[in-house]
């Protein structure tokens, strides 16, 4: 264990990049987050999300042929022959898919264990050489992101800046084709090329991440980063940024955190970075994410309810010709058919609001509308009997089915919808200048219940 | 014992290998069919955490909390991969493939934190060691047999899987096929996804730490989809998935002892050729059954064709047609070419390639194509009122298709000599 002071001192070190090792692996993983973030989003988009892990499995014999072929270690000929394999092997999936009966699940599953199968038995036999040593080869599973030197460095650059080359530059027909394939044939543009183009591009990022993150991890940081991104938007641009931008943080986060802990690897480091990344998104993003959802249905739930409130008693005004006179709670109840505490949580809102007043000196206790509580309420039911209105009159619907389908909509109607109905009734002569009586028995519900 | 020249020692390694692979298989047939299949994987993956913990927790390597550990994250991994995918409104694969990897990653950083205080090699993961099944330290005596710890845990895991499936056999079958008709019928859809990812993900983890996962998604998947391929009954699909795991663990065994490599990756291997000679060879959806029926179909038509052809020419009174002349109106002169082959080895044409003419029984049967077109022709201006002009095309496509009870019917509505464009419907 290290002492407080050491890893003060290792911080300091790390942020002032004073390690020229660290400076290199931490530009490396940046620039891998970098080029995966943005060839991933479009691979998850195109449903194809599992491919990069089918991918960097089935590289692995392309190393050992690679090694068979060249006779030693050379890393440029191991990623090519990585490259060759893992096209192949999406070429294999693509035809199972295609020509046989077998979907995209099985047909990943079979080639990422079949060709990892033969990586695996050719790795042991290049064990089993006298001149064998498959040190060079597990990296390519594992990963091994500390042993990054310049030269990865660049070809990964070099990668990323191919990845954002070619993202600009095909940004309209990459869209196309994982939105509306079809669409994107129908205007004449070669579809099967811009896909073949995308896919490369995938597998060049799968590959060159390999010694770097392992095959496992490689799938981590071309699916996580992207999943993530979506949360925040739903515009492809800004998605591809984000997630580029994700990956990038995750990448420097990650192997941060790993040279600054013990015999702790980069690559898993940079996953869980990711995960992390992917978590906040998850909860707290404010387009898609769980909570401000949640929030929002939660919202809607409670103005429903207030409104509902509202026009009880308003209903109830009617029927005993006060407006603002006073309702016991019991009433109230039979109207709705509420819970008591449901109740007692709405009306406590409403209160709160200025809505409603209560009066507590009465046994079980009473409400009424308040001044604001009446103008709110007649809007509400307004909007509920002009859509009843319209239903009766343009949907030729009986005047006793119209309740509930008014009730479901009447909170949802846009202010622009409600006047065009209005006008709409008006022309017809069906609306009354002051607010229009129920076309049905309001007591209806109340004795049902 | 000896046999086939292997010892007791070779013989337990084997029936080990066949044990998980069919153990693996029967589970896995439910995910090809579900479309869930690398849920295997991302299982076989995710579980290492489960072991890390377990270890960090008892800090002893014993198989059972490390089996509960791994069971654990095992179905985490389902239950997050599905509540991900709802609550995100993600793809299945993107929230799996997040879940397994980051699981993935936390297990690899806990495993290096316990592998300070005891080794516990990541490398195991990956291939297994099913070569050591049968070693001394691994055996255990079951009522005075020797038996390997593995072969009675994977046989255990064997019974549940089959207990399982026979004891739930409609509700895995109608939640597999139509979960709405399941959940309409009283079939918990719900209950029966979760008892079978507990099955795929017990299996998974008795079965890593023998072959590793590699080996493991390989089982899951392979024998079920060609299975799948094979059969469509799923009566017939899960035995039928048991022997090729069977076979497939059998084969990779005896070729990783021939080259003398370890047996986990031959058996992926031999899975893969499995899969890809059921896919090719398979009677009704193999890829070669498909492609020569197609063809027979082909040959089929190009043979009728040309029938028609010569029809029209001697009905014309144009005299014997050229070979060159029929290929290049059929417009794929090699179809073409083989056509008039077969045609002529049917003694339905006669004469040399400069003219083609029909024999009695080609005329019989061209009388047949003609008659049929001609009929189809003048249903489709008479009864769907078709312009004169759209009505060849059509023809010309159908008259291959019509059985001869349509063909009798057609002549008892239509009731006409003479086809649209004034030319005589042949007698039967």
């Amino acid at each position: 264990m290290m002492g407080a002071a050491s890893t003060m001192e290792e911080l300091i070190r790390l942020i002032t990049l004073q390690d020229s090792n660290t400076r290199v692996v931490l530009l490396g993983a940046a620039l891998l987050g970098l080029a995966a973030g943005i060839v991933g989003s479009f691979a998850v988009l195109r449903r194809r999300a599992l491919v990069g892990d089918a991918l960097a499995h089935a590289a692995l014999p392309g190393v050992c042929v690679a090694y068979f072929v060249v006779g030693h270690r050379h890393f440029v000929m191991f990623l090519a022959g990585a490259l060759v394999f893992g096209l192949l092997g999406v070429a294999a999936i693509s035809l199972i898919r295609a020509h046989t009966r077998i979907k995209e699940d099985a047909a990943l599953g079979i080639v990422l264990s079949a060709f990892f199968g033969l990586g695996i038995t050719l790795s042991d036999l290049i064990q089993r050489e006298p001149s064998g040593n498959r040190a060079g080869l597990e990296t390519f599973i594992m990963g091994k992101t500390a042993g990054m030197i310049q030269q990865d460095v660049i070809l990964i650059g070099a990668v990323a800046a191919l990845a954002v080359g070619f993202t600009v530059m095909m940004f309209k027909e990459f869209k196309l084709l994982c939105f509306d394939r079809e669409f994107a044939g129908s205007l004449g543009r070669p579809v099967t090329l811009i896909d073949l183009m995308l896919m490369g591009l995938i597998a060049l990022c799968t590959v060159i991440g390999l010694p770097a993150v392992g095959a496992v991890l490689m799938a981590a940081l071309l699916i996580i980063p992207a999943a993530a991104a979506r949360f925040w938007t739903e515009r492809l641009w800004v998605t591809v940024a984000v997630s580029g931008c994700i990956g990038m943080a995750s990448g420097l986060a990650g192997v941060a955190a790993s040279s600054l802990g013990e015999r702790v690897a980069a690559g898993p480091m940079v996953t869980l970075a990711a995960a992390g990344c992917f978590v906040v998104s998850f909860v707290c993003a404010p387009k898609r994410g769980v909570l401000p959802d949640l929030a929002r249905r939660v919202g809607l739930r409670r103005r429903v309810a207030q409104q509902n409130l509202l026009r009880s008693l308003y209903e109830l005004g009617e029927t005993s010709l006060n407006m603002r006179g006073w309702h016991s709670l019991h009433d109230v109840s039979l109207k709705r058919g509420w819970s008591a505490p449901h109740l007692e949580r709405t009306i406590a809102r409403a209160h709160r609001s200025g809505l409603v007043k209560k009066d507590v000196s009465e046994v079980g206790g009473r409400i009424a509308l308040t001044e604001r509580g009446v103008d709110e309420a007649s809007a509400v039911v307004r909007a509920h009997r002009v859509w009843e209105l319209y239903l009766i009159e343009q949907a030729d619907i009986p005047a006793d089915h119209v309740d509930r389908d008014a009730d479901a909509i009447e909170h949802i109607l846009p202010r622009d919808v409600l006047e065009r109905l209005e006008t709409k009734l008006r022309r017809l002569g069906r609306l009354p200048e002051v607010l229009p009586m129920s076309p049905h028995d309001l007591d209806h519900r109340g004795r049902q219940m | 014992m000896t046999i086939l020249g292997f010892d007791t020692y070779d013989l337990w390694v084997i029936a080990t290998g066949v044990v998980c692979a069919v153990a693996c298989a029967l589970p896995g047939c439910y995910l090809v069919l579900r479309q869930m299949s690398m849920l295997g994987d991302a299982i076989a993956h995710a579980i290492l955490p489960g072991l890390a913990i377990a270890f960090l927790v008892t800090g002893s390597r014993d198989i059972v909390p490390m089996m509960l550990g791994a069971m654990a994250v095992g179905m985490v991994t389902a239950v997050l991969t599905s509540g991900l995918s709802r609550m995100g409104r993600m793809g299945a694969d993107a929230s799996m493939g997040v879940v397994f990897t980051s699981l993935f990653a936390l297990g690899v950083i806990l495993i290096s934190i316990a592998a300070r205080r005891v080794d516990l090699d990541a490398n195991c993961v990956f291939y297994g060691l099913l070569e050591g099944a049968a070693a001394p330290s691994n055996m255990r005596s079951v009522g005075g047999v020797e038996l390997p710890r593995s072969f009675l845990v994977l046989g255990g895991v064997l019974v549940v899987n089959i207990t399982v499936i026979v004891l739930f056999w409609k509700e895995l079958k109608v939640a597999s096929f139509d979960p709405a008709l399941a959940t309409s019928i009283g079939i918990n859809a719900t209950m029966i996804h979760y008892m079978l990812m507990a099955m795929v993900a017990g299996t998974t983890v008795a079965s890593f730490e023998s072959v590793g996962s590699i080996l493991v998604v390989a089982m899951l998947v392979g024998p079920g989809a060609a299975a799948h391929l094979l059969t469509d009954r799923l009566r017939w699909m899960l035995p039928i998935a048991a022997g090729v795991a069977a076979v497939s663990a059998v084969t990779g065994y005896l070729v990783a002892s021939r080259i003398g490599t370890s047996v986990a990756g031959p058996m992926s291997i031999m899975v893969g050729l499995a899969f890809v000679l059921a896919a090719l060879l398979s009677s009704r959806h193999g890829v070669i059954a498909k492609a020569w029926s197609r063809a027979c179909l082909v040959l089929r038509i190009a043979q009728e064709d040309v029938l028609g052809m010569l029809y029209r020419v001697e009905e014309a009174a144009a005299g014997p047609l050229a070979a060159s002349t029929v290929r290049a109106a059929l417009g794929r002169p090699m179809i073409a070419r083989a056509a008039v082959a077969r045609l002529r080895s049917r003694a339905m044409v006669q004469g040399s390639d400069g003219g083609v003419v029909l024999t009695d029984a080609g005329r019989q049967a061209a009388r047949r194509m003609v008659r049929t077109h001609r009929l189809w022709e003048t249903y489709l201006t008479k009864e769907l009122g078709l312009p004169l002009d759209h009505v060849h095309e059509p023809s010309h496509r159908a008259e291959h298709f019509i059985t001869p009870k349509v063909e009798r019917r057609l002549t008892e509505h239509v009731d006409a000599r003479e086809d649209p464009h004034g030319k005589e419907i042949p007698a039967d």
